[in-house]
């Protein structure tokens, strides 16, 4: 019996059965069919257990939503002692914690972002940029690159791959034009007309596995959207938040974006919210019309309670050098396994605890998954180039987990590297 | 990691202090594989940057505190930075070391993270000397201050930490608490990313570090008795006690407490010491300073650290300005006495005895009150009296024919000079000996077979350490931008060491001692 208190299930087959029944029948399948039998059960700092007990260090983090951890003392602490105060909060009204989280964020931003609009989530969220970008030059058409992905909602999904986009007829090519990443000569063909609103771009694209902008690439794209009268807005759902050694992903860069979207990890794992933070000239909506975005939920006071804890934490000073420790021992680790496997390991992409592992086999990283899984390690292959595993280490590691993820790892790409090659695939 | 109920009853600053200790076990793993040139370097960098700013510190400490006497905290801070660098520049605690013919090698293992405790009498020498001892065995430092000296002890301690990494080391190597109080501290102190605790100051924090369920070095309370038998050198005693008890206005818990002098010379000694700036206070006057010094039953402590002469002005009591030193005599050294226990500040109480054994019963009492394991001081050419005095009282070190409080810290003798005076199992501390760079380390010993067939092979020269190679940690450049924009390690080159205008270690004792001097004629003549 798996008693919760507000419900139970006999086992995890008659929980798995009802998952497919009133949830979700392909998604749910689709682990079982991977080798991911996981049910997510109990859940501290970078540790999951699955219903049956077992334990996984979590370097998924879901895309970085558990950048501090599973239910960080912390936040959770932040977040129990508000909701003796606080609730959702009403979006009519000038509020308390929005305005506090607005204060914060801006303080953490780059250069030039001077007024915060809230989401419930990052696909809103993004809706919210690209409204604002739309409505900011009186433009329609939005550039993104090729296997992007900036959420599902309305405009975002079609913003992204055409696997989501065409599935629910939402493609809107002519308004959503993709160029390839990287290409800086696509990108000017895209803007040269002068008609693109904006530009979006995730400052490492997670869902492709993180494939790294080539140095100067996103320096450029700004540059072209200044020359051509287009938004950069960063989507820094997956770099923000110190995953890069910085707060913001963008700054390392030298970009100051007109528009900067956060979500994910920003709520701390414990209340959904998400955020965009505007140019002063790209908050115009937020003078003419203020209610023209409206969102019950967006930016609820309990979520911003966990957001700015959530920025406190990983503004510290010791957690951004703990980040610089962290790549340090993960890159150093990695290479050292790589250096055994090098036909099979064939790269890491980094950026701080942003990582990529590239392998060598077009489904590789869906194999390495299945090991590290059963090695006790759960990270998750890239959605739209199965080769890469991302790898995405929390930034509050201490040594030892951090050392023990590298043991872990490398007995699970050494078991992939066998399995594939026993099948005899084409590993090279 | 504490659950999230336990944070809801943490003050604001504990989590911020727990993610220190995390930092710290990042900044100690790194930096227990640097080599020898490495530390050596850092720490001389450190050194050289704290002994700079010995005046400042002083300054500042006796502003904050309003504890001690500058000149005597520039002393001290000079001798707890370059000194300290000095003493144990050729001890080596970081390469391994061989004993072919035991067939042993021993790997030096760092503590790990070090959580100093560091108190309000001695603020800014003591974060320098436990910062020093942690550079020269390569561990990292969180300091917790208290809480009345944490602004000086803070800025030290972060002007060091930008020393060391400026110098090469690890970022986090040394840092501190800004806001100390006590759930912070015990927090700290339980926390099991900590590794040992070195624990200065009153019995609570130390008691509490030992229950802490960590490590812990702690030390129990000083009360000095100074024993002067008929044989010694009355002029040279009554200079050195004198000195010594107005050293820094006697907040040390070296500075003697209690003097026992031989009935057959008393009234010469007490003479001599009066010469030496002593005031020595009639019956009513000892009264009167007995009243206001513990008329609540307790020390008051308004009069630590204080000069005398605004303690004998608060009291009631006549005495010149240059007065440094307050004689209060009683007769029985029993616990109702007051003037028998600890008192902080240059009162020293005085008792006759008829004879040499009976001063060692004395000195017994006093120490029974508080201060077992501590120290003593005899003023003696006896040496079978020293050697009675020394098996008799249970303390761990006898300054002999020295003022006691650079005695027994080892700035004027050659016992290790420390901060932290080791007061052994009989004054319920795990460390005997002055605290020492060595303390922080175990050794992990490699151990071959007796057997005279198995051979050990040489391990000369095999040296499991290395420099750092640039910043540590390196900042986190995108991977395909390493060539492009990695910084050069430039801040790893080898520090042009100037030895010119510094110090060897007996040259600082005199540079101590002729300060001492020179403060106290300065107030004798005037």
């Amino acid at each position: 019996m798996h008693d919760y208190g507000a419900f139970s299930y006999a086992s995890k087959d008659e929980m798995i059965g009802k998952s497919k029944e009133f949830w979700n029948p392909d998604k749910t399948q689709f682990w079982q069919d991977s080798g991911v039998d996981l049910v997510i059960d109990r859940r501290e700092g970078y540790y999951l257990w699955d219903m049956h007990g077992r334990r996984l260090i979590d370097v998924h983090l879901n895309g970085g939503t558990y950048n501090l951890g599973h239910r960080n003392p912390e936040v959770v602490a932040a977040v129990t002692a508000a909701m003796g105060h606080f609730d959702i909060g009403n979006h009519h009204f000038p509020s308390l914690a929005r305005t506090a989280l607005a204060e914060a964020l801006i303080k953490s931003a780059p250069a030039g972002l001077t007024k915060v609009a809230y989401g419930s989530g990052g696909g809103e969220a993004i809706d919210i940029a690209l409204k604002t970008a739309r409505h900011t030059t009186q433009k329609r058409k939005i550039v993104s690159i090729v296997k992007a992905y900036h959420g599902h909602t309305g405009l975002a999904v079609g913003a992204g791959d055409q696997r989501f986009s065409e599935l629910f007829l939402s493609d809107r090519p002519e308004e959503f034009p993709q160029v390839p990443f990287n290409d800086l000569d696509a990108m000017e063909q895209a803007l040269r007309g002068r008609d693109v609103a904006a530009v979006i771009m995730e400052t490492i694209p997670a869902t492709y596995g993180f494939p790294l902008p080539e140095p100067g690439y996103l320096e450029a794209v700004k540059a072209l959207c200044e020359r051509y009268d287009a938004l950069y807005i960063a989507d820094e759902v997956q770099t923000g938040l110190m995953r890069t050694g910085e707060m913001w992903g963008i700054t390392k860069h030298g970009i100051s974006p007109d528009i900067l979207v956060t979500g994910k990890g920003i709520s701390g794992g414990i209340y959904p919210i998400s955020a965009v933070l505007m140019s002063e000239r790209a908050a115009g909506w937020l003078r003419e019309d203020g209610f023209g975005h409206m969102s019950t939920f967006g930016g609820a006071e309990l979520g911003c309670i966990a957001a700015l804890k959530t920025l406190e934490i990983c503004g510290r000073p010791e957690v951004r050098t703990m980040v610089h420790y962290i790549s340090d021992l993960m890159q150093s680790g990695l290479a050292d396994i790589q250096r055994d496997y090098p036909d099979w390991f064939t790269g890491v992409r980094a950026n701080g605890v942003v990582m990529g592992l590239e392998f060598n086999h077009p489904q590789g990283a869906k194999y390495v998954m299945k090991h590290l899984y059963e090695t006790g390690v759960w990270a998750i292959f890239s959605t739209l180039d199965p080769t890469v595993l991302q790898f995405k280490p929390g930034i509050l590691l201490t040594p030892a987990l951090a050392e023990e993820i590298l043991d872990r790892t490398e007995v699970a790409i050494g078991k992939a590297c066998a399995e594939v090659r026993g099948r005899g695939r084409r590993v090279r | 990691m504490p659950q999230p109920l336990e944070y809801l009853a943490e003050p604001a600053g504990v989590p911020r202090a727990r993610q220190m200790l995390q930092q710290a076990q990042w900044a100690a793993r790194a930096f227990a594989g640097y080599d020898r040139a490495s530390v050596l370097r850092i720490a001389e960098a450190v050194a050289d940057a704290a002994a700079a700013k010995a005046r400042h510190y002083a300054e500042w400490a006796v502003r904050e505190t309003g504890f001690g006497v500058v000149e005597h905290k520039v002393v001290k801070n000079e001798a707890c930075s370059r000194g300290i660098f000095q003493t144990y520049r050729d001890t080596d605690l970081v390469t391994p070391r061989v004993d072919a013919s035991r067939k042993l090698v021993s790997v030096p293992r760092p503590a790990g993270v070090v959580l100093a405790l560091t108190p309000s009498t001695n603020p800014v020498a003591t974060v320098y000397f436990k910062t020093m001892l942690a550079l020269l065995t390569r561990n990292a430092v969180v300091i917790s201050p208290h809480p009345m000296a944490k602004e000086c002890c803070a800025d030290a301690a972060r002007m060091m930490a930008a020393a060391a990494v400026a110098a090469g080391a690890p970022e986090g190597v040394i840092q501190v608490v800004d806001e100390p109080s006590v759930p912070l501290i015990n927090a700290l102190m339980t926390d099991e990313r900590t590794s040992v605790i070195v624990a200065t100051g009153g019995t609570p924090v130390v008691r509490s570090a030992y229950s802490s369920g960590n490590p812990a070095i702690g030390v129990g309370p000083g009360n000095v008795p100074v024993l002067v038998d008929a044989s010694a050198d009355l002029a040279a005693a009554a200079k050195r006690i004198v000195a010594s008890k107005a050293f820094d206005n006697s907040v040390l818990c070296t500075n003697e407490s209690v003097l026992i002098v031989e009935e057959s010379v008393a009234d010469r000694l007490l003479a001599a010491m009066k010469r030496e700036g002593a005031l020595l206070l009639d019956s009513d006057g000892a009264r009167r300073l007995r009243e206001y010094m513990f008329g609540n039953g307790h020390l008051n402590t308004e009069v630590v650290g204080k000069p005398a002469a605004w303690i004998a002005d608060r009291a009631g009591v006549r005495a010149g300005a240059k007065t440094t030193v307050l004689l209060a005599p009683f007769d029985l050294v029993v616990p109702e006495e007051p003037l028998a226990h600890e008192k902080l500040s240059p009162v020293l109480g005085v008792v006759r005895v008829p004879s040499a054994a009976r001063g060692i019963d004395a000195a017994r009492a006093v120490v029974r009150i508080a201060g077992a394991g501590h120290s003593a001081a005899i003023h003696s050419s006896d040496p079978a009296t020293i050697m009675a005095y020394a098996a008799s009282v249970p303390v761990l070190r006898v300054s002999v024919n020295v003022g006691n409080s650079t005695g027994s810290s080892g700035l004027e003798t050659n016992l290790a000079p420390t901060m932290t005076v080791g007061t052994g199992f009989v004054g319920r501390s795990s460390l005997g000996a002055n605290l020492e760079p060595k303390n922080l380390v175990n050794w992990t010993q490699i151990a071959y077979n007796a057997d005279p067939r198995e051979v050990m092979p040489s391990f000369t020269g095999i040296v499991p350490w290395a420099a750092p190679r640039g910043p540590v940690p390196p900042y986190p450049v995108a991977s395909n931008a390493a060539g492009v924009l990695k910084a050069p390690p430039a801040t790893l080159q080898p520090a042009a060491s100037d030895l010119a205008g510094t110090a060897t270690a007996d040259e600082l004792r005199e540079h101590v001692r002729r300060l001492i001097v020179e403060e106290l004629s300065h107030f004798v003549k005037n």
